[in-house]
């Protein structure tokens, strides 16, 4: 049995065999988890400094010493790392008063402290396939970001008040600008939102739930929608980038409704955090953290680990990043790795490297290495950096 | 997946029953369930006005001999392995009500669907509920896929 590190699932019930060091056959694993690992196997990287090969220790030295001489250092990333890693991360960003950020959307801190803290009702993953009826996917598609999230835990399973499980007893509601994949499975309960128009959606609900006729959207669908909430028993949203996104800094809105529908029923809401660890490193932040865009703009040296930021920011900030001396700590190669100054090459966590991570409820995860390799795990690596600096 | 009606379109539609059925609508719904061959119809095969149709409907009936005994076609390019139809699968949670039933990945070989390298397969296909004479018109595992990467004909 084997962890999958290929989202933030972290699925526990994967059958690999492994010959001449590779997978050979795997079973129970999505196709995102297994393209997720035979692409970390095809391009591994190369310790390099400046574009040239170099053993692994000098470009640890190397990475050491421009971190040590930077005035401003920025430490990025962090979602693809384990915990023990992050913690890491965390003393050496203590030791050099450097910044520290990951590339999630801006807003996902923001609501990840209120779960953290407390101020947003939430439950685990085993409590949504035990006890849910209704679950709400708003702005997320979990076919193709969590490809097992609806048959392990939010519809399909059945639980242990849910036996009749998605037959009967469940609802599975999808509130998105198109029509996705998870859309086309709830069939009656899509609600399309005009991009942006999370905000009056929200509005709408309110106003149904208050018994008032809805200002925004179909009349009849609202009332529909929400009657559905109103008669739940046990309610999970699920909310993904695309309502982060829309909101912004309205947040409040959401917080709002979380409470109206608390008010009426039992609500909670799971974050669908995309990498395998977010969870894990908003959790030893203790905070809604930093915006990458002004970290980026006003560091003059920079740490990744765990992402690509280059090929996943929006041009500006990545651009920014870009002037700067980089260091990647990556177990393949990327374009921030090519872009970069120092490489390291790592383990691959969750194959060739141990630790532990957070699901996306904040379950913890342990894993153990499957792959016997030479290279050190990021958390090796990061303490070797710590030592030296 | 082709229609009862588009096969009738691209048959001789005469009605002559050389085929041993009452009309040529019957006949398509034949060719549809696999229980007729398009060589059991003499005209098609035989007049040449209608080799433009018989290239056609062959053609259209090309993906329906890919299908298994009980009709179920998988399209693996499609598929997300997702695992929603080995969960919602009756059989399959019959077979494993503490791994499928719960939404894990099922460990033994009693299962008919299950992933393997990222994509669903299909074993044990005796155990469907499609499958034999007393067949149960079970369509757990298209009503879930997401990608509609599993057809049945």
């Amino acid at each position: 049995m084997a962890i999958c590190t290929g989202c933030s699932l972290l699925c526990e019930d994967i059958e690999l065999t492994v010959k001449d060091g590779a997978i050979s056959h795997v079973r129970n694993l999505c196709r995102k988890g297994h393209g997720h690992y035979q692409g970390l196997l095809t391009q591994r990287a190369r310790p390099m400094i400046d574009g040239e090969e170099v053993a692994l220790d000098q470009a640890i030295a190397k990475a050491a010493e421009v971190l040590h001489g930077s005035k401003a250092p920025l430490l990025c990333g962090w979602s693809n790392t384990t915990l023990e890693a992050q913690a890491a991360g965390m003393s050496i960003a203590k030791k050099l008063g450097a910044s520290i950020c990951d590339t999630s959307p801006p807003c996902l801190g923001t609501l990840m402290e209120r779960i953290i803290s407390g101020s947003a009702p939430t439950c685990t993953l085993d409590d949504v396939r035990n006890f849910a009826d209704v679950s709400v996917f708003w702005g997320s598609d979990p076919s193709n970001s969590h490809p097992r999230h609806l048959s392990r835990f939010s519809y399909y399973p059945r639980g242990e008040k849910r036996q009749k499980s998605y037959e009967e007893e469940r609802t599975c509601i999808a509130v998105d600008v198109r029509k996705s994949a998870t859309a086309t499975l709830c069939s009656n309960y899509y609600f399309r939102v005009q991009p942006g128009g999370d905000g009056e959606f929200i509005e709408s609900i309110l106003a149904t739930l208050d018994g008032k006729i809805p200002k925004f959207g179909e009349k009849k669908r609202m009332i529909e929608l929400g009657t559905i909430l109103r008669k739940a028993e046990y309610g999970v949203i699920f909310p993904g980038p695309g309502m982060l996104y829309s909101l912004q800094n309205k947040l409040e809105l959401f917080e709002t409704l979380l409470a109206k529908l608390n008010e009426i029923a039992t609500f909670k809401v799971v974050p669908m955090v995309e990498r395998f660890n977010s969870r894990g490193y908003y959790q030893l932040l203790h905070g809604p953290g930093n915006s990458l865009a002004a970290a980026a703009k006003g560091c003059d040296a920079a740490l990744v680990i765990g992402s690509d930021p280059l090929a996943e920011l929006p041009l500006a900030t990545a651009r920014a990043l870009a002037r700067v001396p980089l260091i990647v700590i990556d177990p393949h190669r990327s374009l921030t790795v090519d872009a970069a100054s120092v490489v390291i090459p790592s383990a691959i966590s969750g194959m060739e490297a141990g630790g532990t991570a957070l699901r996306t409820d904040g379950v913890k995860i342990s894993f153990e290495p499957i792959i016997e390799s030479d290279l050190p795990s990021d958390e090796q690596i990061l303490a070797r950096i710590l030592e030296a600096i | 997946m082709v229609s009862a009606m588009e096969i009738y379109m691209l048959l001789p539609k005469t009605n002559c029953k050389k085929c041993g059925l009452p009309t040529c609508m019957a006949f398509a719904v034949g060719l549809l369930s696999r229980e007729k061959k398009i060589d059991e119809c003499p005209p098609l095969i035989e007049e040449k006005k209608y080799e433009a149709k018989l290239k056609k409907l062959r053609e259209v009936m090309a993906p329906l001999e890919t299908a298994s005994e009980t009709g179920l076609i998988i399209h693996p390019e499609k598929c997300f392995g997702c695992g929603n139809c080995v969960v919602a699968c009756p059989v399959n949670v019959a077979a494993e009500p503490t791994r499928c039933g719960v939404g894990l990945g099922p460990q033994g070989d009693k299962v008919i669907l299950r992933v393997e390298d990222g994509v669903v397969i299909c074993n044990n296909l005796k155990e469907c509920r499609r499958f034999g004479p007393n067949k149960v018109l079970c369509n757990a595992c298209t009503a879930t896929c997401p990608s509609k990467a599993i057809e049945f004909v």
